[in-house]
């Protein structure tokens, strides 16, 4: 991409490449985050195989199931938003931005539904009856909460950037010559579906 | 102005990508409710591999864009790898 001005002096400056340079080394280091717990996931399901298998029976598969295909729907909205803002649609760019918003909040609302099942049988992090179970269970719910739960704060944070984009699109702060924001915004969301995919076989789909 | 003179994705390749990433969940989790034993991991991993390979090249335009980001995004890839593999040797021969 070439972004020199030929003639114009009041040219602002842009580099549309070193901004997704910088969103895509941030997004590295989610990555080394959230490594680093499918590590320790790794590693103690090694150890503990049957214990992992009694406790993901206890884990709502249909749940999963239906927040994974609301996921990859909101992740089709956002790219989508940006194909439509790249041909000068912008009534389009913001109603598939207001439905990624959408999907993210029926995430979360799922999500909420889920643990709070969970928290009512008696298993939270720390619960006398999880403490009552096997290490290996114990464990699995350990990461169970850690991993979704910091999986969820991404989701959060993600409408929180889309909100704005939606805001930008909107007063034309991001346009069809400019829209690098929401293209980063877009990568984000992308990662915390990305997240989800590997999270979804590995908490919900052990049997 | 700035030339983008990237080629842009359709709506129709983004439909596409988006149904056959449904086909892979649903295939994901037929597959986790019949026992295959030791192999139901490794088949639900891959599963998951070809589901984020899609969402990075498709999706995330990883394919269209700058070579700079594969070269970064296969650091990233490797570095983690080698990051698992170190940690299971260590743990499985210790």
């Amino acid at each position: 991409m070439n972004n020199h001005a030929d003639s114009a002096v009041h040219q602002i400056h842009r580099d549309d490449v070193g901004a997704k340079m910088g969103m895509w080394l941030f997004l590295f280091t989610e990555v080394l985050l959230f490594g680093g717990m499918f590590l320790v996931y790794a590693v103690y399901r090694y150890q503990y195989p049957s214990q992992f298998h009694l406790a993901a029976m206890e884990l709502n598969t249909a749940m999963g199931t239906f927040n994974t295909i609301i996921l990859l729907t909101s992740s089709l909205t956002v790219a989508l938003s940006i194909a439509a803002l790249q041909n000068g649609k912008k009534i389009l760019s913001l109603i598939l931005l207001s439905a990624t918003l959408l999907f993210a909040l029926m995430f979360m609302v799922v999500k909420y539904f889920e643990w709070t099942a969970k928290i009512s049988h008696g298993i939270y992090p720390g619960s006398p009856e999880l403490l009552a179970k096997h290490n290996g269970q114990i464990l699995f719910f350990g990461l169970y909460y850690v991993m979704t739960g910091l999986h969820g704060l991404h989701v959060l944070i993600g409408m929180i950037v889309i909100a704005f984009m939606i805001v930008f699109v909107a007063r034309d702060k991001v346009t069809t010559d400019n829209y690098v924001k929401l293209e980063n915004s877009a990568l984000y969301w992308h990662l915390v579906d990305l997240i989800w995919i590997f999270l979804f076989p590995l908490f919900y789909l052990i049997q | 102005m700035s030339v983008d003179n990237k080629q842009h994705i359709g709506y129709g390749t983004y439909i596409l990508v988006w149904l056959a990433l449904l086909a892979f969940t649903s295939i994901t989790v037929t597959i986790a409710g019949v026992s295959l034993g030791r192999y139901t991991l490794f088949i639900a991993l891959s599963i998951a591999a070809i589901k984020s390979a899609l969402v990075i090249n498709i999706f995330m335009h990883i394919r269209f864009d700058e070579p700079i980001f594969k070269t970064f995004l296969a650091i990233s890839g490797a570095t983690l790898l080698i990051i698992f593999l170190l940690t299971f040797f260590d743990y499985i021969y210790r």
